[in-house]
């Protein structure tokens, strides 16, 4: 596993406060768009294909894993 | 539109009208046709090259074209450094180039504003220019020119195949003319007829892949313009707004101009030319122009599952198609011609087993692969499928104009290049290597004793040749194997340029195939060495 997945920051909620305030006062699609920005130049800091590719895995499986429990709820 | 006359049979200097003539065959008696080593269906640029490459290599070649005209309009227009390399093994590349628009600069601007440029040949050294810009007519009217040179080509117009049967040493064509039908019995077929091939119709191969739903307008305009011979291309300019656009020179001062359309665009209505005035107009700020050709098209990116069914062989767009972005689809049929033709010699001279051929379906199938992805990645960035994938466009083009790597994910077109083979023929690499072609590689070109490294390529006659550097010790290779020595009691490398593109050390050598691909590479070759690499590209167990 290419992927880092242990607690890289020493502050971890320096890092999520630093992401939840750059989309305060954003509409949606403002919002939509500055997280497409800073996906792209995220990705190009990390510059190595395979821990894009586990790091676009593991958060596409958070999305389909809550989109199931959500059927499951409403069944 | 085009300035095409019917009496002389010429477009624009090139001779375009062909007459149909009876043949021979024609009056052999039901069941006693005649045989053929090799029939070769469509008489487009890949056909007529294949023909040509068979036929330098002594091989009597039969090819049929249905029509007895070069199809109209330009169509294909950029050719490739490879394909220009191809053309000049079978003697036609000088008349190309003197022709075309040479050019290797692209600059993509997104608005009103530049965002890059490139260079797709950046160095000095190389015989032929990353591209050439010529309407496909040409290079099909100097094709024909260069087949009527060569007695071992019989050249048949308004020859349609009708039906194919396989037999078991060999394919039954039966062929429609203006006189009536007539068979033939071929040991091989190509075919090169073109995306919607009928012989891949008849021997009942699939032919599935994406369809583009977007809509694009090719208009190639005559006027006169200061524009350089570069390659522009826009994203949502404000002349043509949240659409892509493309401007390219060709000669005879015509201008390829394509133009994004709505996937909901009437095709009849833009097509007329008095609707495509304006749009253009909007473009180039006047209209002092004339139209040249106007074509509407969708395009699909698909490919056949097996390029050789049985005795029949399928070449270019009727073995692959891609989009048109990145100027994959001529240039990547050539490179099937020349992958095909000196494994189709040796298997007919039996100096290689049948099984040779497989090779040809697994190297050519890989690169439409690539092209495939590439040109399907292109079409995706210009015309985004989903919200989404829209705003991360939006995102690379706003990143682009103060980023570097922004730059370099904006995808107006990858150009052709040619794909790194990974192949059963290849030896794979047992030394250590910092740079240089690596096997499955095309052979790089370098400037040698006044002359280029393809040249003398094309001197040693074109077949399995052995490019070694440094004093001779690599002794001489086997009979029926070229040899090209750099550097001492050998060729002048002045500039150093061919050692350090092939990563070359006194002693190094290089096995290149007859198609200029290199097989096998070595820093202390033995002729143990040399002998196995030998059988393994020429597929002889």
């Amino acid at each position: 596993m290419a992927l880092s997945t242990s607690s890289n920051f020493a502050k971890p909620d320096d890092a999520f406060r630093a992401i939840v305030e750059a989309h305060r006062g954003l509409s949606d699609a403002q919002s939509a768009d500055l997280d497409a920005a800073l996906v792209l130049i995220l990705a190009n800091h990390i510059g190595d294909i395979a821990v894009l590719r586990e790091a676009v895995a593991l958060a596409k499986r958070r999305v389909i894993d809550l989109q199931q429990q959500q059927q499951q709820q409403q069944q | 539109m085009a300035q095409a006359s019917s009496e002389t049979g010429t477009v624009s200097g090139a001779k375009t009208q062909f007459g149909y003539r009876r043949h021979a065959d024609q009056d052999r008696a039901a069941g006693d046709m005649a045989e053929h080593p090799v029939v070769v269906v469509g008489a487009g640029p890949v056909g007529l090259s294949l023909a040509v490459d068979l036929a330098q290599r002594g091989q009597q070649v039969v090819l049929l074209d249905d029509a007895d005209r070069i199809g109209e309009g330009s169509r294909a227009i950029c050719f490739s450094k490879r394909s220009l390399e191809y053309w000049d093994r079978l003697g036609v590349g000088d008349r190309m180039v003197d022709k075309g628009v040479v050019w290797s600069v692209g600059r993509i601007f997104h608005g009103p504003s530049e965002l890059y440029q490139f260079n797709l040949l950046p160095e000095q050294g190389h015989k032929r220019p990353a591209f050439i810009n010529l309407q496909q007519f040409y290079a099909e009217a100097y094709l024909v020119d260069r087949v009527e040179q060569l007695p071992a080509i019989s050249l048949r117009w308004r020859n349609k195949v009708t039906a194919l049967e396989q037999r078991n040493d060999g394919v039954l064509v039966s062929i429609a003319t203006p006189e009536g039908s007539y068979q033939l019995l071929a040991a091989y077929v190509v075919a090169c007829d073109g995306a919607r091939s009928s012989l891949r119709r008849m021997v009942g191969a699939e032919f599935a892949g994406q369809v583009f739903e977007d809509q694009f307008l090719i208009a190639d305009v005559k006027m006169t313009a200061e524009f350089p011979t570069e390659r522009w291309f826009w994203f949502d300019p404000p002349f043509h707004a949240g659409r892509s656009a493309l401007l390219h020179k060709q000669p005879n001062d015509i201008w390829r101009i394509d133009l994004q359309l709505r996937p909901d665009a009437d095709p009849v209505a833009e097509k007329r030319p008095e609707n495509v005035r304006p749009r253009i107009a909007r473009m180039l700020g006047h209209d002092k122009f004339e139209f040249e050709w106007i074509s509407l098209y969708k395009f699909q990116c698909r490919r056949m599952d097996k390029f050789i069914h049985g005795r029949v062989i399928f070449a270019g767009d009727a073995a692959h198609q891609v989009s048109p972005f990145g100027a994959r689809g001529a240039n990547s049929g050539l490179e099937d011609a020349e992958n095909l033709a000196w494994k189709l010699d040796r298997v007919l001279r039996r100096q290689s087993p049948a099984d040779l051929l497989d090779s040809y379906h697994i190297e050519r199938s890989a690169a439409a692969d690539e092209n495939i992805r590439e040109s399907t990645r292109s079409t995706d960035f210009m015309a985004p499928n989903t919200a989404q994938e829209a705003r991360l466009r939006k995102a690379v083009l706003a990143l682009a104009s103060e980023t570097e790597f922004g730059k370099r994910m904006v995808n107006g077109g990858r150009l052709s290049v040619p794909t790194v083979y990974d192949s059963p023929l290849s030896t794979p690499d047992s030394d250590a290597w910092r740079g240089g072609p690596r096997p499955g590689t095309s052979m790089y070109d370098a400037p040698i004793d006044g002359g280029y490294l393809t040249d003398a390529f094309n001197a040693h006659g074109k077949r399995f040749t052995w490019l070694a550097f440094g004093d001779g010790s690599t002794g001489e290779p086997p009979e029926g194997v070229g040899t090209i020595r750099i550097g001492e009691g050998g060729l002048a490398d002045a500039e150093k340029l061919a050692r350090s593109r092939y990563d070359a050390e006194p002693g190094t050598a290089y096995l290149l195939r007859p198609d200029g691909y290199v097989a096998a590479r070595f820093r202390h070759p033995t002729p143990a060495l040399l002998d196995a690499a030998l059988s393994r590209a020429a597929g002889v167990n």
